[in-house]
């Protein structure tokens, strides 16, 4: 089958470059919704993925899923303290910190209201056992003080919480020592601090996770088993990436399903669009969809030009809605975590995977728009055609 | 009249593009509205609150632990008729996704402070004499399909172990605003199991306090003497009316609220460049028309006010029908969501709004080519004919 060149499909565009532009316009707005949806769960994602660390494990009193919910006694960390399998550092001491995670309702920066934000208590243990977590700026907390370094994100949007500033929680200043990245973590959106002096300040008798390293990842399932069958621990344990990813589930979930239904919603109105453009576009051209018949070109060939202009249209939507998406790789975003109730900072995120679903729900949005009016023009019969022109 | 006559039979001179415009802006304008109806919902909370309530929670966060010794002296402040208080419960029914608000409280005071969740004297006291007794809402009880009598098994989260609690009573809202998908159980049961844990220190601890004022217009200085009251202690406390605190809560999601608002004005854009499309296409073809319609005499601010008022009624049928559709749209998103918002009501503001926005779509679609027509050259136009 001969097929109808190309170039007679692109210069249709050009030749009715307003249609054109609104057209695709529609599309590219559609695909933009589209895009940033995809780009922020993957964004979270990569957050929370980057968090926890694939050889760390997490323990937390039974049932209690989140960190603000659990409570592990001092007699049960020394307990767990003494198990093998745990990893040692050079020397010899072993890696594994005892923490606690309090919210702190603190102002932002810009707008003064009031965020939750997760205060850590850990140690020098704590550092060593997450290495994405690096000091920028200052140094970190001495322990035994009130000092206290601040995550990127926590640095960046909250007031106070610059190099040398003092902020009051708990009823006691604490003094801004350090700033640190942590690769865009979850730990980017949390203050760290020492865990006895976090303890004492928010009279905490117990801890609220146990954190460590494991000498090897094989141990896992032995030591999960081992704390599930002591009576008297009460304990769960996770590895710590697939803790992390828990905690964000129902927010990826929430925004994907949001956001897509959206989407599909919109895109009701831009393949409306596409639908009147093609069949505007085969209406006024019936006298040279019959000269292309009479010319020897089959019906498909038809079909797939006008479908082709359809997908044409669709494929510029889709590019400049997706380059306008991927301006928002530069915005960086801070929202309420439910499954945490603390803030978590986290930015839209552009990926190849991104793009390829984009381009395939825009040239999908092309498809369904154009194949009705282009198997009709399809279907004109050559004499109907030619008596019309 | 004639014009009337002469738009209407325009409009539908090309049935199939305009019903397809129509589709278009039905569902443009019924997302538009069911949209901004979300984001209602989500401050519906502050809207249900009373003027005489102030809630008093800890400076450091909310939910962290107040000692319910600061009762007593919260009581003692002029000018505060009642306190009470509740501690959340959190807690898992059979699966996560089965979410609701459950908390703990102090039954006699508690509905004494609120009488807008309405309950029998049979009901009330058949909770107070059942340790394990709990009240459950209306809404929350068709949900799951309770009935009084039932016994509810929740997994502990906060408050760790298996509960079962046996329901004693469903409460109906005295107005559409109040929450009916509330679960109480009572205070002094957790208290009494986090005792035997970890102690009496632990035990008596509260998670935020309501407080009952006599005058409204004192809530402000009320609020300041019982904040003075804790200064410098174990647990500095944060006291704002019922509403602020709501508010200051539905304020930790605002970043997802804008990008909801952003979207929904979205949604209107796209609209309207399938609407302009639309009218260009329209004007195009009849451009001959036009010069003939020149040639006869009539002036160029007809022919605008052709496209205008096509373009208008075209906005006007959709944007109808749009604001129409969004009533059962919306009672079908409330299902989908299993109620998880208590109030959801397509609000007079969002009508409002859902009509300017296609009267604002009909204007602007049909700019470009009225003033395009209106400047054509009658020559030229005639010439298009041929």
């Amino acid at each position: 089958m001969r097929a109808i060149p190309l170039s007679y499909v692109l210069r249709n565009l050009w030749v009715r470059r307003v249609t054109t532009i609104l057209t695709a316009g529609g599309m590219a707005l559609v695909v933009f919704v589209f895009a940033t949806v995809l780009m922020m769960s993957e964004g979270i994602n990569e957050t929370m993925v980057a968090t926890g660390q694939p050889d760390n494990v997490l323990i937390l009193r039974k049932g209690a899923g989140a960190e603000i919910n659990s409570a592990i006694t001092r007699s049960q960390a020394s307990n767990l303290d003494a198990m093998p399998g745990i990893a040692t550092d050079n020397q010899g001491r072993r890696l594994l910190s005892r923490e606690v995670a309090v919210l702190n309702n603190l102002p932002k920066r810009e707008t003064l209201e009031m965020a939750n934000v997760t205060l850590r208590g850990t140690s020098d243990v704590g550092l060593a056992i997450r290495p994405q977590v690096k000091l920028v700026e200052g140094r970190m907390f001495r322990p035994g003080t009130s000092e206290i370094v601040a995550g990127r994100a926590v640095a960046r949007g909250f007031a106070n919480m610059s190099l040398g500033h003092t902020i009051t929680m708990a009823g006691r200043e604490w003094t801004v020592v350090g700033i640190f990245d942590a690769e865009r973590s979850g730990f980017d959106s949390e203050i760290w601090g020492d865990v006895d002096q976090v303890m004492q300040a928010f009279r905490r008798a117990v801890y609220a996770s146990i954190v460590f390293k494991l000498a090897s990842i094989e141990a896992f399932n032995g030591i999960r088993q081992a704390i599930a069958d002591d009576p008297q621990l009460q304990l769960d344990a996770k590895l710590e990436a697939r803790f992390y990813a828990e905690q964000s589930e129902g927010m990826t979930k929430f925004i994907k399903l949001l956001g897509l239904s959206l989407s599909v919603i919109f895109s009701i109105g831009a393949i409306v669009g596409a639908m009147i453009t093609m069949f505007a576009a085969v209406a006024s051209r019936i006298g040279e969809i019959g000269t292309l018949r009479a010319l020897g070109f089959r019906r498909e060939a038809v079909l797939l030009a006008f479908l082709g202009e359809s997908l044409g249209l669709a494929m510029v939507g889709g590019i400049v809605g997706l380059m306008a998406a991927s301006l928002m790789q530069t915005v960086n975003i801070s929202t309420l975590n439910y499954q945490t109730f603390a803030e978590m900072a986290f930015r839209f995120k552009f990926t190849w995977n991104v793009a390829v679903q984009t381009m395939s729900f825009s040239l999908l949005m092309g498809f369904l728009g154009g194949f009705v009016p282009a198997w009709r023009a399809g279907q004109l019969s050559i004499i109907e055609c030619l008596r019309q022109a | 009249m004639f014009l009337f006559k002469l738009l209407l039979k325009n409009a539908f001179r090309h049935k199939l593009r305009t019903m397809l415009t129509m589709v278009g802006l039905i569902v443009a304008i019924s997302a538009f509205g069911l949209l901004r109806t979300v984001v209602d919902a989500w401050y519906a909370g502050a809207d249900g609150t009373s003027n005489t309530r102030l809630i008093t929670r800890s400076a450091i966060a909310v939910g962290s632990p107040l000692p319910l010794y600061y009762a007593d002296r919260i009581k003692k402040v002029d000018g505060v008729t009642g306190v009470t208080w509740v501690n959340w419960f959190g807690g898992i029914y059979i699966d996560r996704r089965n979410f609701f608000a459950r908390f703990a409280v102090d039954g006699n005071s508690y509905f004494a402070m609120y009488p807008e969740y309405i309950l029998s004297e049979e009901e009330k006291s058949a909770f107070m004499a059942d340790r394990q007794g709990a009240i459950v809402g209306r809404k929350l009880a068709q949900r799951f399909g309770w009935k009084v009598g039932d016994t509810i098994p929740l997994s502990g989260t906060v408050y760790p172990g298996n509960w079962n609690f046996n329901i004693r009573g469903i409460y109906h809202a005295a107005d559409a605003r109040t929450d009916e998908s509330l679960m109480m159980m009572h205070w002094s049961l957790l208290a009494e199991s986090v005792r035997k844990r970890l102690g009496n220190a632990m035990a008596s601890q509260v998670g935020i306090y309501m407080v009952n004022i006599k005058d409204p217009g004192r809530a402000s200085a009320i609020s300041q003497e019982i904040d003075a009251l804790f200064r410098n202690s174990v647990a500095e406390t944060r006291t704002e009316t019922e509403k602020a605190f709501q508010l200051g809560i539905v304020s930790m999601s605002e970043a997802i609220l804008m990008a909801v608002r952003a979207v929904s004005f979205v949604v209107i854009l796209i609209i309207m460049a399938v609407m302009a499309n639309t009218m260009t296409m329209t004007a195009r073809e009849r451009l001959a028309e036009y010069a003939t319609l020149k040639a006869l005499g009539f002036s160029p601010a007809f022919v605008v006010k052709l496209l205008f008022g096509e373009s208008l009624m075209i906005a006007a049928i959709g944007g109808a029908i749009g604001i129409a559709a969004t009533f059962p749209l919306a009672l079908g998103f409330l299902h989908q969501t299993n109620d998880i918002f208590k109030v959801f009501e397509v609000s007079q503001t969002t009508m409002i709004y859902q009509g300017i926005a296609a009267l604002v779509v009909g204007l602007i679609s049909a700019a470009w080519p009225a003033w395009k027509m209106s400047n054509i050259d009658i020559v030229q136009g005639l010439r298009h004919v041929a």
